[in-house]
């Protein structure tokens, strides 16, 4: 599952950043799932505690899930929208889950049908916070 | 605070890649996307472990060149590329059922970013990338992810490529990015090429090799194409 690679990402990321910050132990990352790239949790959070047993300094970090819902404001005629008001088929969501940048290929402005729009929120992963002792 | 992970995993995922080569130009229609397409056949057939990406978002083409309909990659701890013609093959065109994705530059840098975090290379000897034309976001960005990438450039016998060329390459130097060098396309008449690396003559069968890596091997573009990459790599 691909999503096996993104929380390598963030595993990677977090052990770099609680080295940057000379922390000896990191205790909890905050890691937010936009709702666009739609990740299955279950297996993000397996994949999570797969990759840190072998990391002593993080590996009885807690990873903390915000979801953020998407949101899109349109660059043509300024609307703003969410995802429940978006038509998409099976197979156009499984490619938004992989590359969400193709919303702009598979959805439209629910005004005046434009491509051309702004994910504002919930695109896909990210960090939002570290804690750790220093 | 938005810290984006993605960056940090694309060294992993190209670690057992050994070269990077960029295929640019700098305007449509020079057979920036076959050139590349080409390349990655013809060191594939060599015996060379190799990878094609094409991350021409605007144009992307190459799945057009390799024939490559009704294929997906493997799901598994990432995306795993497809073999086509003994070429490790990953495509933007995978994800757009085949549509041109209308995104701007720094949406294009976001897509970018995904897609070298999630694709699974495994051992290559070269990663061919179809780059998007020109010196823009998208192509800063490859650059600053992968700063090993070496540019091969393609260009054709026009005046204004050429102009257009001469900026770019001064602009890769200042950034310090290797050129591998610059091959002329579609050479009509005899004479010393004009390509620091060699020309390729205008091929008129070419056109109906598309979609067939068998075909395309057997070009007059192959042969010459070839003899470029002998001397140069
Ligand atoms: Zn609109």
């Amino acid at each position: 599952m691909h999503e096996w690679a993104l929380a390598e990402s963030v595993v990677k990321t977090a052990a770099e950043h609680s080295k940057n910050e000379k922390l000896k132990k990191l205790s909890e990352v905050g890691v937010v799932f936009g709702e666009l790239q739609a990740i299955d949790q279950e297996i993000f959070s397996f994949a999570l505690k797969e990759l840190v047993k072998n990391n002593d300094k993080i590996s009885a970090c807690k990873f903390k899930v915000i979801n953020e819902p998407a949101a899109f404001k349109c660059k043509v005629c300024g609307k703003e929208f969410s995802l429940k008001s978006l038509k998409k088929t099976d197979v156009e969501a499984e490619y938004i889950h992989f590359i969400p940048e193709m919303a702009h290929t598979f959805l439209k402005c629910p005004k005046c049908a434009s491509p051309d729009f702004e994910i504002t929120a919930g695109r896909g992963v990210y960090i939002k916070y570290l804690k750790g002792l220093q | 605070m938005i810290l984006d992970p993605r960056p940090s995993v694309i060294d992993e995922r190209l670690k057992k890649v050994k070269r990077v080569i960029a295929v640019t130009g700098w305007k449509g229609g020079i057979g920036k996307s076959v050139t590349a397409a080409v390349l990655a056949l013809i060191l594939g057939k060599k015996g060379h472990r190799t990878g094609l990406l094409d991350l021409d978002f605007a144009g992307a083409s190459a799945h057009v060149v390799l024939g490559t309909d009704g294929i997906f990659p493997k799901e598994e701890k990432g995306l795993e590329p497809p073999l086509i013609a003994g070429v490790r093959f990953m495509s933007v065109s995978f994800f757009s059922k085949r549509k041109a994705v209308p995104l701007r530059g720094a949406n294009i840098s976001d897509a970018i970013i995904e897609l070298l975090a999630i694709t699974q290379w495994g051992e290559l000897d070269f990663l061919i990338i179809d780059m998007p034309p020109g010196i823009n976001d998208a192509a800063l960005d490859i650059i600053r992810l992968i700063p090993r990438t070496e540019v091969l450039a393609v260009t054709t016998p026009s005046v204004m490529a050429h102009s257009v060329l001469a900026r770019s390459l001064e602009l890769y130097e200042r950034l310090k990015v290797p050129t591998l060098g610059v091959i002329e396309n579609m050479r009509q008449g005899s004479g010393k090429p004009a390509g620091p690396a060699g020309s390729i003559r205008l091929d008129p069968k070419l056109e109906a090799a598309l979609g067939s890596p068998e075909k395309l091997l057997k070009t007059a573009f192959a042969s010459d194409l070839e003899k470029i990459s002998r001397a140069i790599l």
